[in-house]
C-alpha cells in the first residue's frame, strides 16, 4: 500500500548521513552495455510474430475536409492490408501531462502535415508505397499560416509586478529590443513509434513515451476505454526532449490497427511524419525592455513575446518564464499574444520557455551593460533580488552570485577587453556570458522498493529518455539499503508499475528519485525492526545492517521479502518558497570576417542545481543542453513555407543540428555543491533543462562583443552575422 | 519505396546497362527511392564492373575511375599532392561513412538538394516537367544564384564538381555503342530551360567511365572555400574552388569555378580575363567581385548569396594570392 508523503516542511539530508557512499558518483548507467551493443528493446524493436506494418498518410491542405480517399489507388499494390480512418484517431500528440485525449478532428484538416489515415501492410515498404501513393480528395479552406499573417489572436492581461510604466518613464538608461526565434524540432534520435496489440479485450502499446503514467489515461480516453485495459510499455526512450511527453498519433493509430485486424501493427514515423506532425517548439517574437539608474541599478523590466499554435491547444511557450525571476525592479510587465495558425502544432520542448525567452533576456543585458559602460558580469550580480520579484516566495537556495564569480574567475573573463579588438588572421575573437536559470518542481510520484536478503528491486512506471534513470534510481536505493548498486534491479517503463512523475520539466529525478527514496527509507525502517533497533541507530554499509550491538549480513537478516511502496507529492514548501536551478555560461567564439561563420572556440558553465545524484549523467545532461544552446544560436531554424505553412526542413539535413565540428573540445561543466531542503527529501532541483537556459546566449552575446555588432533574429547563420557587421569592404 | 528488380552489369558493354537506372554507391538514389522521388523500375548495379575503380597516370594528369570512392581519391597521394582543391573539397562533403560509399562518377550525377524537389505533395519541374515550381514563392535559401531558368531555381550540391571544373577536367562516356567520348566537366550539365528534369546530357545506357585530371598549374596554390549554415555535414551556401599561379605578386593563371550558385558549378571566363596578368590587391579583388556576382538574385531568400558570395571570393582570393595568412584554412599549394 502507498500513503502519500506531501513536501510540506524541510526534510532531514538523510542522504549526507548514510553510508554507502555511491550517491553522488560518476557511476556508469548500468543500461549502458545493453544500449551500446543492441540489447536493449526500444519500441520499434519489440516486433512480435504477426507484426502487420503501419505508416501515417499526411494531408497535403492545409485547411479543409477530407471528402474521399480512392481506396482502389492502393489496394491492389501488393501486400496492403487496409487503409484506416478512424474517428477516435488524434490530430496530433497530446501536451504534456494532458492526461485526456488530444483533438479528434474527424476528417476535418487542421494543417499540412496532420496524420489522416494509417495504411497497414505486410512490409513497411509496401506501406509507405501505399502512403505515398494513395489519392486524396480535399474540400479546401482558406489558411493563415503564419503569426503575422493571422488574424486570430489571443493576447493575455499584463502579468505584472509594481508599476512598469512609471519605472520605464523614470529610467536613466534603457535598452529596447526586439527579437526573432524560429520553431524548433526536438529531433530525438529514435523516431517516435508504437506497436499495438489486443488481447482479452486490453490493448497493450509499446511506445516511446515519456510520461507513462499520463500516457495511459490519454490512450484509454482516446479509445474510450478503461483505462485498467492498457497497458504501457516504455522500457527504452531514444530522446524525448519534450517531444514525446504525450501520447501520439502513431500509438492511436496503432491501437486502432491492431483491433481492427486482429494482429500486432507497427507505426514508425518516417523521419519527414516527425518533423510533420510532432510538436515543435514555436517561434518568437520578442521585445524585451531594461530601464536602469546610470550605476547600473534595474528599475524596469518588460518581456512581451508573440508566440503561436493551433486552435485548440493550450500550450504557448512560457517565453518571459525566467525574465519574472532573475532579476528584480520597481516594475516588471509581461505580456504574450498566441497567434493561431495553420501550421504544425506547438509544445514543450526542451527548456520551454527559458530556451528561447534567455537568448532575448541576456542579450538585452548584455546591451544594457554595454550602454551602461558596465561589465556584465557586475551588471548580473548587481540586480540580484532578494525575493521572487513576481510573487514574494524566497528563493529556496540560489547561488547564482558564486556561479557568476567562479565562472568567471575559471574562464579567464578578466582577459576579455573592449568589444572588436581581438583578431586572429580572417577571424574575430570575442567573450560573451550569460546567467542560466531553470525552475524546478516537484510532481506528484510513486515507487516500489523490493529487498530479498541483499538484493533489491525497483519498481516504477518513470522513464528513462536517455537521462540516466535506471542510473540514479539504483544509486539512490543503493545508498538507502547499503547495497552496492549492481545488486539494485531497475524496472521502468511499465504502466502496470507505480505512477511516477514521468520525464519532463526536469522533475523527474526530483519526483521519482524521491519517491524511490521514500519506499527506500520504509525498507530501512523494516530492517530497523528485524534487527531490533531504531531506525536512527541503524547503519547499512556494504551489505551489512548494524545497530545496538548488532551486526548482521543483510542476506541472513532479510529471508523474506520486504516490499513499500511510497509516493510524494509537492505542499506547503512550494508555496512558500521557489526553486529553481542556476548557473553562469561562458563561451568564447571566433568570426570570420569575411563569410561571417562563427565557430565555438570554448565554453563553460557553472551551476548550482541542488545535490547532484550521479556526476557523470548530471555532467552529460550539461553538455547535451550547452549543445543545443549552440544549435540555438547558430544553426537550428525550422522553415515552413509562408503559403500552406508546411514544414520545409523535413529531415536531419536541412534541420540543422549542430554537429561534432560545432561543439569545441573545451566543453567545461563545473557543479557548485547545494542542497535544496525545501524542494524535497533527496533536496536535489532539476538537471536536465538548466544546461540550454541561456547557454545560446553566452554565445550570441560573444559573438558581438568579438565583431561589435549584434545578431536580433536567431540563430545567427553567417548572412545575418554579415548584415549585422554592415561592413562595407 | 516501390518494388524494383535489381541487375548487375558485369561490364562496361554489358546490355543490362540501357535496361534501368545505373546505381553505385548510392548515398542519394537510395534516398530519394525511399520518399518516391525517384521511383526506377530496374536498378543496374555497375559496383562490379572491373577496371573502374583504379586512380591511374595518364600524362601529367591522372585517370580516375569512375568507381573511386570519395575517401578513395580524398586520400590518393598523388592527388594530395597536385591537386589538393580537389582532396580539400571531398573532405568538405558529406560524412565518412558516405564518403566511403559515394563514387566519382555518382557524385557528379547527384541531384538538387532544393526542398520542394524532395518533397512530392509540391509541384516541382524537376521532378515532372509542366508540374510547376514551388519553390518559386516559397523559402528558397539553397536556391541558385546564376544560370536558373522561369522553371527551376535548384542548385547543383556538389562539392567536388567544383574543384574538377576549377581543375578543367574532363569526364569520359561511354555510349551503349561502344564509342567514348570526353567532355569538360561543366558541360555534362543541362542549363535548366525549360526541361529541369533533365540534370545532365547523359543519354539512355551512357555510362560515365572515368574523370580525367590534366596537369595541375605548376606551382599553383589551390583552394576550396565553402561556406555553410554549420561547420561540417551540410551543403554549401556558396563555395569558391580556385588554383592560382602567381609570378612574383602578379597573377599569371587563375582558374575559379563557385559551388552552390548554380544549377551547375559556375565558372566565369571574364573574372580570369580580368585577374590574369594583374598585381594581387584588395582594389583589384573588389573590382572583379563586382563583376562576378550578379545584380540581382532570381529568389528574394538567396539576395544574401551575393552578398556572401563577393566576400568569399575576395577572402579566398586573399588567401590563394598571398594576401592573407593561410594557416589553420584550406588553402594548399601543390607539391610539384
Amino acid at each position: 500500500m502507498s500513503d502519500t508523503f506531501t513536501m510540506d516542511s524541510p526534510q532531514p539530508r538523510l542522504l549526507d548521513q548514510t553510508g554507502q557512499g555511491v550517491i553522488g558518483t560518476p557511476m556508469n548507467r548500468p543500461d549502458g552495455p545493453r544500449k551500446v551493443s543492441g540489447q536493449a528493446c526500444y519500441t520499434a524493436d519489440a516486433v512480435t510474430e504477426g507484426v502487420a506494418h503501419g505508416v501515417l498518410v499526411r494531408s497535403t491542405i492545409s485547411r479543409g475536409r477530407v471528402t474521399g480517399m480512392d481506396l482502389a489507388s492502393v489496394m491492389s499494390i501488393d501486400g496492403v492490408i487496409d487503409v484506416i480512418t478512424d474517428p477516435r484517431m488524434i490530430r496530433n500528440p497530446a501536451q504534456g501531462m494532458a492526461g485526456e485525449a488530444p483533438v479528434q478532428p474527424g476528417d476535418a484538416v487542421h494543417y499540412h502535415g496532420q496524420p489522416i489515415a494509417l495504411v497497414v501492410a505486410e512490409s513497411f515498404e509496401a506501406a509507405r508505397d501505399a502512403a505515398q501513393r494513395l489519392t486524396v480528395h480535399y474540400e479546401t479552406e482558406e489558411a493563415s499560416v503564419t503569426p503575422e499573417g493571422t488574424s486570430a489572436s489571443e493576447t493575455d492581461d499584463p502579468e505584472t509586478a509594481g508599476d512598469f510604466d512609471a519605472a520605464w518613464q523614470a529610467a536613466e538608461v534603457k535598452v529596447d529590443l526586439n527579437f526573432t526565434t524560429p520553431s524548433q524540432a526536438a529531433a530525438a534520435m529514435e523516431p517516435h513509434a508504437a506497436i499495438a496489440e489486443w488481447k482479452d479485450n486490453s490493448v497493450t502499446v509499446h511506445s516511446s513515451l515519456q510520461m507513462i503514467r499520463f500516457n495511459k489515461k490519454e490512450l484509454a480516453d482516446t479509445l474510450g476505454i478503461d483505462p485498467s485495459q492498457v497497458r504501457i510499455l516504455a522500457p527504452f526512450v531514444g530522446g524525448g526532449f519534450g517531444s514525446k511527453l504525450g501520447l501520439g498519433p502513431e500509438a492511436v493509430a496503432a491501437a486502432i490497427a491492431s483491433q481492427r485486424l486482429g494482429r500486432p501493427v507497427r507505426v514508425v514515423m518516417t523521419r519527414q511524419n516527425v518533423f510533420d506532425c510532432v510538436l515543435r517548439r514555436s517561434e518568437t517574437a520578442q521585445r524585451v525592455r531594461l530601464g536602469a539608474t546610470q550605476d547600473g541599478r534595474i528599475t524596469a523590466i518588460s518581456h512581451d513575446d508573440t508566440v503561436s499554435n493551433l486552435d485548440g491547444e493550450g500550450f504557448s511557450e512560457p517565453v518571459s518564464q525566467a525574465s519574472q525571476f532573475l532579476y528584480g525592479a520597481d516594475g516588471l510587465s509581461f505580456t504574450q499574444t498566441v497567434a493561431r495558425i495553420a501550421a504544425t502544432p506547438a509544445g514543450s520542448v526542451r527548456a520551454p520557455g527559458e530556451a528561447v525567452g534567455m537568448l532575448g533576456l541576456e542579450a538585452a543585458m548584455d546591451e544594457l551593460a554595454e550602454r551602461l559602460g558596465m561589465d556584465p558580469v557586475e551588471l548580473r550580480l548587481k540586480n540580484l533580488p532578494d525575493k521572487h520579484p513576481m510573487d514574494g516566495r524566497e528563493y529556496s537556495t540560489r547561488r547564482l552570485a558564486d556561479c557568476l564569480r567562479e565562472g568567471a574567475e575559471n574562464f579567464g573573463w578578466a582577459q576579455r577587453g573592449a568589444a572588436g579588438m581581438r583578431r586572429e588572421g580572417d577571424w574575430m575573437i570575442g567573450m560573451g556570458m550569460a546567467s542560466a536559470a531553470r525552475s524546478s518542481m516537484l510532481v506528484k510520484s510513486a515507487s516500489r522498493v523490493r529487498l530479498t536478503g541483499d538484493r533489491a528491486v525497483v519498481e516504477t512506471d518513470m522513464t528513462d529518455i536517455g537521462t540516466g534513470t535506471y542510473a540514479i534510481l539504483a544509486q539512490i536505493t543503493a545508498e538507502m539499503l547499503g547495497l552496492s548498486p549492481e545488486r539494485v534491479e531497475v524496472r521502468l517503463g511499465d504502466s502496470d508499475l507505480p505512477g511516477a512523475s514521468g520525464s519532463g520539466g526536469s522533475f523527474g529525478a526530483n519526483s521519482a528519485g524521491s519517491s524511490t527514496f521514500l519506499a527506500a527509507r520504509k525498507i530501512r525502517r523494516r530492517i530497523a525492526d528485524l534487527l531490533g533497533c531504531a531506525e536512527d541507530d541503524l547503519t547499512l554499509q556494504g551489505g551489512r545492517a548494524r545497530g545496538l550491538n548488532r551486526d548482521m549480513a543483510l542476506a541472513d537478516l532479510v529471508q523474506e521479502e520486504l516490499e513499500a511502496e511510497a509516493t510524494i507529492k509537492a505542499g506547503k514548501t512550494a508555496e512558500s518558497h521557489f526553486s529553481s536551478g542556476f548557473g553562469a555560461h561562458f563561451a568564447e567564439v571566433a568570426v570570420n570576417e569575411w563569410t561571417g561563420e562563427v565557430r565555438v572556440r570554448r565554453m563553460l558553465s557553472v551551476m548550482s542545481m541542488g545535490r547532484i545524484l550521479n556526476e557523470k549523467t548530471a555532467r552529460s545532461q550539461a553538455l547535451g543542453g550547452m549543445i543545443w544552446g549552440i544549435g540555438a544560436a547558430l544553426t537550428e531554424e525550422m522553415q515552413n513555407d509562408q503559403r500552406d505553412g508546411h514544414v520545409v526542413t523535413r529531415d536531419l539535413a536541412n534541420y540543422h543540428v549542430p554537429s561534432h565540428a560545432d561543439v569545441p573540445g573545451d566543453m567545461q561543466v563545473l557543479f557548485l555543491e547545494e542542497r535544496d531542503d525545501w524542494a524535497n527529501p533527496i533536496q536535489t532541483k532539476g538537471i536536465g533543462e538548466l544546461g540550454i537556459s541561456g547557454a545560446g546566449a553566452a554565445v550570441l552575446n560573444a559573438i558581438a562583443h568579438a565583431t561589435g555588432h549584434r545578431v536580433y533574429d536567431f540563430p545567427a547563420l553567417p548572412d545575418r552575422v554579415i548584415a549585422a557587421m554592415e561592413v562595407e569592404i | 519505396m516501390r518494388p524494383f528488380d535489381y541487375v548487375r552489369a558485369t561490364a562496361p558493354d554489358d546490355a543490362a546497362l540501357v535496361s534501368g537506372q545505373i546505381i553505385a554507391g548510392g548515398t542519394n538514389l537510395l534516398d530519394l527511392m525511399k520518399i518516391q522521388v525517384m521511383a526506377p523500375e530496374t536498378l543496374v548495379d555497375i559496383t562490379r564492373i572491373d577496371g573502374l575503380s583504379d586512380i591511374t597516370t595518364e600524362g601529367d594528369g591522372l585517370r580516375i575511375g569512375a568507381l573511386v570512392t570519395n575517401t578513395a581519391l580524398a586520400q590518393d597521394a598523388r592527388v594530395r599532392a597536385g591537386w589538393p582543391l580537389l582532396s580539400r573539397a571531398i573532405l568538405a562533403g558529406a560524412s565518412a561513412q558516405i564518403r566511403n560509399k559515394a563514387t566519382t562518377g555518382g557524385n557528379l550525377l547527384q541531384r538538387t538538394r532544393c526542398p520542394y524537389f524532395y518533397d512530392t505533395s509540391q509541384p516541382c519541374n524537376k521532378r515532372r516537367p509542366g508540374d510547376g515550381c514551388a519553390a518559386k514563392g516559397g523559402e528558397g535559401r539553397m536556391l541558385a544564384l546564376f544560370g536558373t531558368s522561369e522553371h527551376c531555381l535548384a542548385a547543383h550540391p556538389s562539392d567536388m564538381a567544383v574543384a574538377l571544373t576549377a581543375l578543367r577536367a574532363e569526364v569520359e562516356i561511354r555510349t551503349p555503342h561502344g564509342d567514348l567520348r570526353r567532355i569538360p566537366v561543366q558541360q555534362l550539365y543541362h542549363a535548366p530551360s525549360d526541361r529541369p528534369d533533365r540534370d545532365t546530357v547523359l543519354e539512355a545506357g551512357d555510362l560515365i567511365t572515368a574523370v580525367i585530371l590534366p596537369a595541375p598549374l605548376v606551382g599553383s596554390r589551390q583552394g576550396y572555400r565553402k561556406v555553410r549554415d554549420r561547420a561540417s555535414y551540410a551543403f554549401a551556401l556558396v563555395s569558391v574552388a580556385g588554383s592560382i599561379q602567381m609570378e612574383g605578386d602578379m597573377i599569371s593563371r587563375a582558374h575559379l569555378a563557385y559551388g552552390s550558385v548554380a544549377p551547375h558549378p559556375w565558372t566565369d571566363g571574364a573574372v580570369a580575363k580580368m585577374l590574369e596578368g594583374q598585381k594581387a590587391s584588395d582594389a583589384l579583388f573588389a573590382r572583379v567581385a563586382d563583376a562576378l556576382v550578379p545584380d540581382r538574385a532570381p529568389h528574394p531568400d538567396t539576395e544574401y548569396k551575393r552578398r556572401l558570395l563577393r566576400r568569399t571570393f575576395i577572402a579566398t582570393l586573399r588567401q590563394l594570392t598571398g594576401l592573407a595568412d593561410t594557416s589553420g584554412t584550406d588553402i594548399a599549394r601543390t607539391q610539384s
